[in-house]
């Protein structure tokens, strides 16, 4: 062995520990004190450290086949993850033949919301998580490690901070570590947004690279950028309002308001005419009254609202 | 800050200034800006006739002097610099070896086309990335390659791997460390898209 190939090895073997999980501040002081002997460590274990986090992608492959695997009018989302989904993403990778295990284990567990739903998990360590309307999470929680996958739909983090256990989100491919923190992460159809209330996240970037938030920040992640820009108390307020089952909008389109309403309820507002959707709206809607908000509708901007059953259309 | 002259001088590197420890944003920025160009120093190093141990120990040294360097004042642009390093760190080891050939000077000299060439895209699509990772993954042992599936994808911990897996969590170790191994050669030291 060279002598490169041994500080690596013995980089991977620091790796792994930390990989293990049940670190401890002592752990911590001593891979500290191995990282300060020399550049040589630093740079080996910074080097293996970024390849791994990169694997972190791999994350993916489970929430695309999970997505694709959900039957598609099934009411209400099977709180147990299909073995056939676990063994349908097997097949992408190419491993067809051989058998994996994949079943809900004590340590992990999934918890999802159906449209219109609203749900508060708390966990023994006193983090809080908040699912929003059609969320699916899947959490592993244990001594050693805190880690959640959010699958699909929007979530509120309230995180008791423990440097020894760090708490993990993976979402859409990126991976968002607390560092001691309330924040709300959101999945849309082409977006991740991470949205900072308090303390500091860091989100990933690609290349094992990642950036810092600091409260008031919005992160905006498309499959190849991430934005970040700031917003106002108010405006954050008004962003979490839903956990108080109400949507406030300050002056946002009428279409707009109408695809965040349908994303609680089975009943969609079609919005006919493009100028109607570009409406300024103001104030504020519970999330479940479709009723109320049409009659406001109407009555404000004297549009034809035609009650379709499955649907109710708004039209000049 | 405490000096430690004795460990210094057993380590094999630079460092004789004591503990070592990184600016802020040092890590960022590396990871970021030097690790891309792994594959690009690699080939050039192979170019100068080198074996593989000797490579990798050519890198650390090239890593360890950036880093130094950089810890002061970050290099910019990054290229340019991190390739000088290896340049002047290929001519120490010649004047060192007493072997300054006519094809190492050459050599040499196809280092500035390789500074030419354009660099790796900094922003390389997530599912381009979620390609190469999936490649690097297809060319790991089955047993390693299995046990990351079931870690990365699966979120499976450890002890589930190991029972998973029918192997002790001893053996997992072994799998994740050689893994994470081959991971950062195929993913920072070879070319996009380039076959065993």
């Amino acid at each position: 062995m060279s002598a490169a190939e041994e500080i690596r090895a013995a980089a991977a073997v620091w790796l792994a520990k930390r990989d293990r999980g049940e670190w401890s501040e002592e752990d911590q002081k001593a891979l500290d004190a191995w990282l300060a002997e020399s550049w040589s460590h630093t740079v080996a274990y910074w080097r293996l450290d970024a390849a791994w986090n990169r694997t972190d992608r791999l994350g993916a492959l489970r929430q695309q086949k999970i997505e694709t695997a959900r039957p598609a009018r099934a009411p209400v989302w099977p709180l147990v993850f299909r073995t056939a989904a676990a063994l349908g993403f097997v097949a992408i990778l190419g491993f067809a033949g051989t058998q994996f295990l994949h079943r809900q284990t004590a340590t992990t567990r999934d918890y999802a919301t159906a449209i219109g739903g609203r749900e508060t998990i708390t966990f023994a360590d006193g983090s809080k998580i908040e699912l929003n309307t059609d969320t699916a999470i899947r959490a592993r929680m244990t001594t050693a490690e805190r880690s959640i996958w959010l699958t699909r739909g929007e979530a509120y983090f309230d995180v008791k901070h423990d440097p020894a256990h760090p708490f993990v989100v993976y979402a859409a491919g990126r991976r968002i570590t607390d560092l001691g923190t309330k924040f709300l992460v959101r999945r849309n159809a082409k977006t991740l947004e991470v949205a900072l209330v308090k303390g500091s996240v860091r989100v990933g970037e690609g290349g094992g690279a990642s950036r810092l938030l600091k409260p008031g920040d919005v992160a905006v992640a498309s499959a190849e950028s991430m934005v970040i820009t700031r917003k106002s108390a108010r405006e954050l307020a008004n962003e979490l309002s839903w956990r108080d089952g109400v949507l406030v909008f300050d002056n946002a389109p009428l279409g707009e308001v109408a695809s965040e309403l349908n994303r609680y309820n089975r009943q969609k507002i079609v919005i006919a005419n493009e100028d109607a959707a570009k409406l300024a709206v103001v104030g504020s809607f519970r999330t479940d009254d479709v009723q109320g908000f049409t009659d406001i509708v109407r009555a404000v901007f004297k549009l034809h609202v035609e009650n379709e059953g499955n649907r109710i259309v708004i039209s000049r | 800050m405490g000096e430690t002259p004795d460990k210094a001088r057993e380590s094999a590197d630079f460092s004789h200034r004591g503990a070592v420890i990184a600016a802020p944003g040092l890590h960022d920025w590396f990871v970021r800006e030097v690790l891309p160009l792994e594959a690009q120093l690699m080939q050039f190093l192979r170019r100068t006739g080198r074996n593989k141990s000797d490579m990798d120990d050519l890198l650390q040294d090239i890593y360890v002097r950036v880093c130094e360097a950089a810890q002061k004042q970050r290099p910019h642009p990054v290229r340019p610099f991190v390739f000088a390093v290896a340049r002047n760190l290929l001519i120490d080891r010649a004047r060192r070896e007493h072997i300054v050939s006519i094809e190492a000077v050459e050599d040499l000299d196809a280092l500035n086309i390789a500074m030419d060439a354009p660099g790796p895209d900094q922003n390389v699509m997530a599912r381009e990335e979620l390609r190469r990772v999936q490649a690097a993954l297809d060319r790991l042992p089955p047993r390693a390659r299995q046990a990351v599936i079931l870690r990365k994808v699966d979120g499976l911990s450890w002890r589930e791997i190991a029972a998973a897996m029918g192997i002790t969590e001893k053996t997992v170790n072994h799998h994740i460390t050689d893994a994470m191994r081959a991971l950062a050669d195929m993913l920072y030291g070879e070319p996009p898209g380039s076959k065993p």
